[in-house]
């Protein structure tokens, strides 16, 4: 999983069915420092993420499928908890 | 599989309902000569691992394999934790 930053929301009217009802949300993966890695995704939102917080994002199209509630929907993240603290040992 | 530093852990009180009870450690892969050896990342819990312990883990769909039957949505679980290594 990655942490990541909700910077924004996509609307999509036209989509796949399986994709009906989902929150679709632009992320930012972060460091651990909280500076911006990498490139931003859409992720499906299970638990009621909103823009300007930091989340939890899974990348793997079954685990996915699972936040949706739905089996065999075409996506490959999801945001599966809202971070509330990051308490790490800096190694580098 | 791969090698990986305990270096911190994630606190998250809303989340998926699957993960209630599960801990979410932060993960520094490490090389064989024990330093850093890519991006962090967060993973599940499934064997009682703290920080500063090294530890392997698996990433993919079988990250939620230990939690059977349960289905937690993951996709790195923390699945052993290494008492030493040798690389001849």
């Amino acid at each position: 999983m990655q942490i990541a930053r909700v910077i924004g929301t996509v609307v999509a009217t036209q989509k796949n069915r399986k994709l009906e009802g989902a929150k679709l949300l632009l992320v930012q993966p972060l460091a651990l420092a909280g500076t911006p890695r990498g490139t931003v995704l859409i992720a499906v939102d299970g638990v009621g993420a909103g823009v300007g917080e930091r989340v939890l994002v899974v990348i793997e199209g079954k685990a996915a499928g699972d936040a949706l509630g739905r089996k065999g929907a075409a996506v490959d993240a999801a945001i599966i908890g809202i971070v509330d603290a990051v308490d790490y040992t800096d190694t580098e | 599989m791969q090698l990986a530093r305990v270096i911190g852990e994630v606190v998250a009180t809303m989340k998926d309902a699957n993960l209630t009870g599960v801990k979410l450690l932060i993960l520094q892969p490490i090389a064989p000569d024990g330093n850093p050896a890519g991006r962090t990342l967060v993973a599940l819990d499934s064997v009682g691992a703290g920080t500063g312990e090294q530890v392997f883990f698996v990433r993919g769909r079988e990250a939620a394999f230990p939690f059977y039957p349960a289905e937690p949505p993951t996709d790195a679980t923390i699945v052993g934790i290494v008492d030493h290594w040798h690389v001849p």
